[in-house]
């Protein structure tokens, strides 16, 4: 049934690059993407405004923030604490992100209205246990050009000598292994059922 | 193990009101194992739409029942001159935009010269649009505010916001149910904004996840509609997606007179929505239990809603904490320029903005009139009405001469000093108290501003003194 359904060209298995080491907790949506510059309307801006108010203050480069740091440059994945994206829905936040170069969060936990909105842009949000985030952290900010591997069959992170299992909910996983995380194609297929549906609803035609 | 807790969809809740309108709106499973669900109303306003237009456009396709959907500006707009074109120029295209997507896909748009405009979570509600039984989404995360009237609702991401214009549908994976019961004798001068902050403040910020609420015991059956929009509207402030109360009598007679309410079905509705209700013997996946004759007047003193403390508390000190939470208390404290240790209380503050989709409605209006009436403001105060019907309504009963004679700013509806999207902002380091719903930072629209969050009479008093205060005193004071 899967491979009827799988748009190839969607596909995401792994994920490869550098990290960030970011895993403060409740890190919120108004943190990653600042409100001000919602009023743009279209995302193709977001990435270059990042944490911008962590990043950037009064003018000047805060040359120590993790996403400000040479030591990261062209990084793939963030690593984050717990309730990562917490907050505000702004859907503008992942899009700052992934636009960014992340494409994929490592975190404690994720908020649910955000983890829904990476999944929807193909970003990868997988989570370890919080103490296991520390470390990782850590060995990032000791080794900052360690390559990881986060491989969504196997449900493991690589990195140097190390291998750490992750969790993600089963049916975001199987979304990026088949390409339907761009999910407009399966929901429009099924027009019949949708008609029945809404035609069990008697508050749709309440006069 | 914690991976368990924030994973686990083991669904045991049984018979609630979220499990009978999940299941009522079940279109079917998809390859990937999540659920395809019909979306029964699909709120929007200008901030989350227009690139999900775009979307649309890019793909040729049209909204599959704009009759569904409904539409205003709120975020950007100016609440002292909205005569257009606005002087923001961004703010004057975000919003020619949204009236040209909503003309040219044929949804219902309340511009500002319908009489209808306001905060979406404000006039959604009052028009009659959400009734029992619905499945609400928004591209907002306050949108939960619908709860209270015993619907399914919760915020989407823009991308959601396509799916839902292009199917009125949308994939998603079903929430656990916890049961939230607020019994006891509720103590004068505590409000919904107090009790919900109680709960983020027990639960902390992350408590939610997972979870949709419902609301119920002796001290929500007594609540009014716009308490229990209070209510519903702050849960995902602690990390729940959704919540909702039972709807009841209380519920049915708020809708008989409203404009998009059903009329001549009124009786077959309320049959409707009776049933929708959770059964006598649901089974939910948690219970927690409060006992509100412990809860006082709150206010956060840090940078979530979970930082919250009652009025006459000390701040907590880092010390009070461990591990990462001490590390936290301490950034918390010194990015909001305080010491713990000290009372809150007294605490002087630079702004006052009672408004929003939390605390902008008549009732909010009329108990922060009870406290201002006959007295004088000594900070710079907005009170901005959440919607137009708000604001007339509260003008024919004569609150804004209140709100002017004391000094106050009465404002036209719109977010606000809530999120720093409008000219109503935070400037430096300057502090507020705010009846909104979230104290981060930068929030306000400064990226130093400080945030208090309070009810609106606790606001009220703060705007009298300059300085956050007890509102109790104020009400003793009345019933002399």
């Amino acid at each position: 049934m899967m491979d009827e359904f799988k748009i190839p060209e969607k596909v995401i298995t792994n994920i490869k690059g550098i990290a960030i080491p970011k895993p403060a907790n409740d890190q919120n949506t108004d943190d990653i993407l600042p409100a001000r510059y919602m009023k743009e309307i279209t995302f193709k801006k977001m990435g270059e405004y990042l944490y911008f108010d962590e990043r950037f203050k009064e003018g000047e480069t805060v040359e120590e923030h993790p996403m400000n740091d040479e030591k990261y440059k062209g990084a793939t994945i963030l690593i984050a604490g717990a309730n990562y994206g917490c907050g505000s829905s702004r859907e503008h936040a992942p899009q700052a992100l992934h636009r960014f170069g992340i494409n994929a969060v490592i975190a404690g936990s994720f908020a649910e209205i955000f983890a829904g909105n990476c999944a929807s842009l193909g970003l990868v949000g997988i989570i370890v246990p919080t103490e296991k985030i520390t470390q990782l952290a850590e060995y990032v900010k000791q080794n900052p050009s360690t390559e990881f591997d986060i491989d969504l069959a196997q449900k493991v992170i690589r990195y140097g000598e190390h291998v750490v299992e992750f969790d993600m909910l089963e049916g975001r996983r199987q979304a990026f292994l088949n390409g339907l995380w761009d999910a407009m194609a399966i929901l429009q297929k099924n027009e019949e059922k949708i008609k029945e549906t809404a035609a069990g609803l008697p508050y749709i035609n309440f006069k | 193990m914690q991976l368990a807790i924030t994973l686990r969809r083991h669904k045991m809740s049984k018979g609630t009101l979220y499990d009978k309108i999940w299941e009522n709106h079940i279109v079917g499973k998809l390859p990937t194992g999540q659920t395809q669900i019909f979306v029964g109303r699909h709120m929007m306003h200008e901030v989350t739409s227009p690139q999900a237009f775009e979307m649309l456009r890019e793909r040729g396709l049209n909204a599959k029942h704009p009759e569904l959907t409904f539409a205003v500006t709120d975020h950007v707009i100016p609440t002292d001159d909205c005569s257009r074109p606005f002087k923001d120029e961004q703010a004057e295209l975000m919003t020619k935009t949204i009236e040209d997507n909503t003309k040219e896909f044929g949804i219902t748009y309340f511009g500002s010269d319908s009489g209808k405009q306001g905060v979406c979570h404000v006039i959604y509600p009052e028009l009659g649009l959400i009734c029992p039984g619905q499945l609400v989404v928004c591209g907002d995360s306050h949108t939960c505010t619908y709860g209270a009237f015993g619907v399914l609702a919760f915020g989407i991401g823009t991308t959601q916001v396509s799916h839902v214009l292009a199917t009125q549908t949308m994939a998603m994976d079903k929430l656990k149910v916890r049961c939230v019961k607020f019994n006891g004798i509720l103590s004068e001068g505590v409000t919904a904004k107090d009790l919900a902050l109680y709960m983020i403040k027990k639960t902390g910020v992350e408590g939610g996840v997972g979870f949709a609420y419902e609301f119920s015991g002796d001290v929500v059956d007594n609540m009014s509609m716009e308490e229990r929009m209070t209510l519903c509207n702050l849960v995902v402030e602690g990390g729940a997606r959704s919540g909702y109360v039972n709807p009841d009598k209380t519920t049915f007679q708020y809708l008989k007179d409203k404009h998009y309410a059903p009329k001549e079905d009124f009786e077959k509705a309320v049959e409707y929505w009776e049933s929708i209700a959770s059964d006598e013997d649901a089974e939910y996946d948690d219970i927690l239990s409060i006992d509100v004759s412990q809860v006082k007047p709150m206010v956060t003193w840090g940078v979530n809603p979970g930082q919250a403390i009652a009025i006459d508390e000390k701040i907590p000190e880092p010390d009070d904490f461990t591990d990462k939470k001490k590390e936290e208390a301490e950034d918390a404290l010194e990015y909001i320029g305080l010491e713990g240790g000290i009372e809150v209380q007294g605490t002087p503050v630079d702004v006052v903005f009672i408004g929003s989709c939390t605390n902008g409605r008549l009732s909010d209006l009329e108990a922060t009139a009870k406290i201002l009436k006959g007295k004088k403001v000594s900070v710079k105060t907005l009170v901005v009405p959440g919607s137009e019907a708000v604001k007339r309504h509260a003008e024919q009963i004569g609150l804004d001469k209140i709100f002017v004679d004391a000094g106050a700013e009465w404002r036209h509806p719109g977010c606000s000093m809530c999120l720093g999207m409008n000219p109503d902002k935070l400037e430096g380091t300057q502090r507020s108290a705010s009846t909104s719903n979230r104290n981060f930072k930068g929030r306000q629209g400064s990226p130093i501003g400080r945030t208090h969050l309070m009810s609106p009479i606790t606001a009220a008093a703060t705007a009298i003194e300059g300085k956050i205060t007890d509102p109790r005193k104020y009400l003793e004071e009345e019933s002399l």
